[in-house]
């Protein structure tokens, strides 16, 4: 039963920091890099950089305009946009790898450091959200 | 407190405890529900959130009659006549573009249009807290709305207050449907849905479309009634024998003007990458107060544009509907009955709660991966199965009038928020990121032709 003890030390959340849209470029989905205060005691400045930068470098994929997406889309306007039945997208599938990719970050760099990446997508593209959970441990200090 | 009270909870109390809390939670705990149960906007699904459409659906059931009996009374009445006569790919090709006109009407109708959900409440007070950080001491409500550079073009951002954000550029507030929609167009009652981001290709292929079909037809019975004019009868002879060509005449011809109209006004839309929205309040008009605009979203390319907008890859829908809603009244509850045990928590010494801590993130991580699987699979199943077009048909309700003048209903509705029109700009957000500068010609395409009326914000009433 020590396994429900262990449940009640969920650790609390202590905040939440939203990293915001970048417009700059138009409507495309980018994340400002901007490193947030709060975020200074628990992580690097450039693990922080390189982790939304990643992540608009993948959304720039997804909405790439380009031989690829231009074919997918007059395929797609030939069959009565029926194909979407049977196949998936492919923003759908760089999706994928963007869930994939926030899971890693999450599991090597994030959840030790008592935090946790929130995909953009789960928030509709406007944010990430980045909770931070009170550090309980003694000696954790990183 | 009585202290026999903790000794009365051993382990297998702990068992009984939080199953009579369950037993307690089960008859309080509803069946899990999807998330398009809740969803705030003025929406109905239907086949269990995979389609999509507008609470006030308007005149869908109309449009649907209209094309549909038209069409058939082609096909009764016409085709046999033009088989004999002319050649059998008439009905062939009637056929199809009546196919694609369908098809294209019902994605158009039961696609997401690009909603935007709302704003989780923790998000909502960040917004709010650096709102209000931006230093507007003053009695008047703070300015909501941000500029952002965008290829050299100030764009103003405005905030929400339905929604709770700060509304991405392109995006406009539907208060038909009480959602923000990306890259809103316009919202239309003949299709029973906002036209938008996602949906914006497929109510253009239902455009064309439906002019090709309207003029083939046209066509046609023009054709036809010539024919059996000139087999030696007069005019008014071959429509008594064929009245229905008569009011597919009628329904052609006025349907042909309108329709047209608007795939020509929408070809010109596509080919400077603008919506109905910003065209009408002239958001991009180079006569605004002298500066240099243009739109700053314009590839400066008519191919490119095209491209872009019908061509280009196909966004996610953004509103999880199929998903499931976390069953939150199931933890509080639980989380009470075990607070009587904070003693049994102190027993723990800082390696256990090291291990707890990580271990409890990697419980969340792995739950999260449950919830990530849901939204990439809604995209699939947005486009209408069989048993759904079929199901819509059933549920569509026969409208009795027939009107024949489909103007170009426009209902780009201002946000309901009238103090934000300043700019502040000690207050205003600016993005961090430096305007980096593109090099960016002049928007070459002239809009002197379709240049409205200076006033600044147009609001439309909806039309009956």
């Amino acid at each position: 039963m020590t396994h429900s003890l262990q449940n009640l030390q969920q650790p609390n959340v202590s905040s939440k920091v939203f990293i915001q849209r970048d417009y700059s470029s138009g409507t495309i989905c980018k994340f400002q890099t901007k490193f947030p205060s709060e975020l200074e005691s628990r992580l690097d400045k450039q693990q922080f950089e390189e982790t939304v930068q990643t992540l608009n470098n993948l959304y720039a994929e997804a909405e790439k305009l380009g031989g690829k997406s231009y074919l997918e889309g007059c395929l797609a306007c030939l069959t009565a946009y029926t194909i979407f039945l049977c196949m998936e997208t492919h923003y759908e599938k760089v999706l994928k790898k963007i869930a994939k990719y926030i899971k890693d970050q999450n599991e090597k760099v994030y959840a030790p450091r008592g935090l946790l990446l929130t995909d953009p997508i789960e928030r509709g593209l406007r944010v990430v959200e980045i909770t931070i959970f009170e550090d309980r441990s003694v000696g954790s200090g990183r | 407190m009585k202290n026999c009270e903790y000794q009365q909870i051993d382990p297998r109390a702990l068992s009984v405890s939080p199953s009579s809390a369950e037993n307690h939670i089960g008859k309080r705990s509803q069946r899990p529900r999807r998330k398009w149960e809740v969803f705030p906007g003025k929406n109905r699904f239907f086949c269990d959130g995979r389609l999509i459409l507008a609470r006030q659906n308007g005149v869908l059931p109309m449009t649907l009659v209209l094309i549909v009996v038209t069409c058939g009374l082609f096909f009764a009445f016409d085709c046999p006549f033009l088989v004999e006569h002319l050649t059998v790919f008439i009905p062939v090709i009637g056929g199809v573009l009546f196919v694609f006109v369908i098809i294209s009407l019902l994605r158009t109708s039961f696609t997401d249009p690009g909603i935007l959900p709302r704003a989780t409440p923790d998000e909502a007070a960040d917004i709010e807290k650096q709102i209000d950080t931006s230093g507007s001491s003053s009695y008047r409500p703070p300015p909501r709305t941000k500029e952002v550079l965008i290829n050299q073009q100030v764009v103003k951002l405005k905030y929400c207050f339905t929604c709770k954000t700060f509304r991405p550029p392109r995006t406009s507030h539907c208060s038909l449907c009480d959602n923000c929609v990306e890259r809103f167009d316009h919202h239309c009652p003949w299709v029973g849905n906002c036209v938008g981001k996602r949906n914006y290709r497929f109510f253009y292929s239902f455009i064309v479309s439906l002019s090709f079909l309207t003029s083939f037809i046209f066509g046609c019975v023009i054709t036809h009634i010539t024919l059996r004019s000139q087999a030696g009868k007069s005019l008014i002879q071959a429509i008594q024998e064929s009245p229905a060509s008569v009011v597919e005449l009628v329904i052609c011809f006025f349907s042909i003007w309108s329709i047209l109209g608007l795939s020509g006004f929408h070809t010109y839309l596509i080919a400077s990458n603008l919506t109905t929205n910003e065209d009408i309040k002239g958001s991009w008009s180079s006569k605004r107060a002298g500066e240099e605009y243009g739109n700053p979203y314009s590839y400066n390319s008519i191919i490119t544009n095209c491209c872009a907008t019908l061509c280009g890859p196909m966004p996610p829908s953004l509103i999880d509907r199929r998903g499931w809603l976390p069953l939150e009244e199931m933890i509080p509850t639980a989380s009470t009955s075990e607070m009587e045990l904070p003693t049994f928590v102190a027993k723990n010494d800082a390696h256990m709660c090291t291990q707890s801590t990580k271990g409890m993130l990697g419980r969340v991580v792995r739950s999260l991966d449950f919830h990530e699987l849901c939204p990439p699979g809604t995209p699939k199943t947005t486009p209408m199965g069989p048993e759904g077009s079929s199901s819509v048909a059933l549920s569509a309700q026969p409208s009795a009038s027939v009107s024949c003048a489909p103007q170009p209903t426009l209902q780009s509705v201002v946000t309901p928020c009238p103090h934000f029109s300043r700019i502040n700009k000690r207050d205003s957000l600016h993005s961090t990121n430096p305007a980096f500068r593109l090099a960016s010609p002049s928007p070459s395409l002239s809009r002197a032709g379709f240049v409205l009326e200076d006033a600044p914000e147009v609001s439309f009433v909806p039309l009956p």
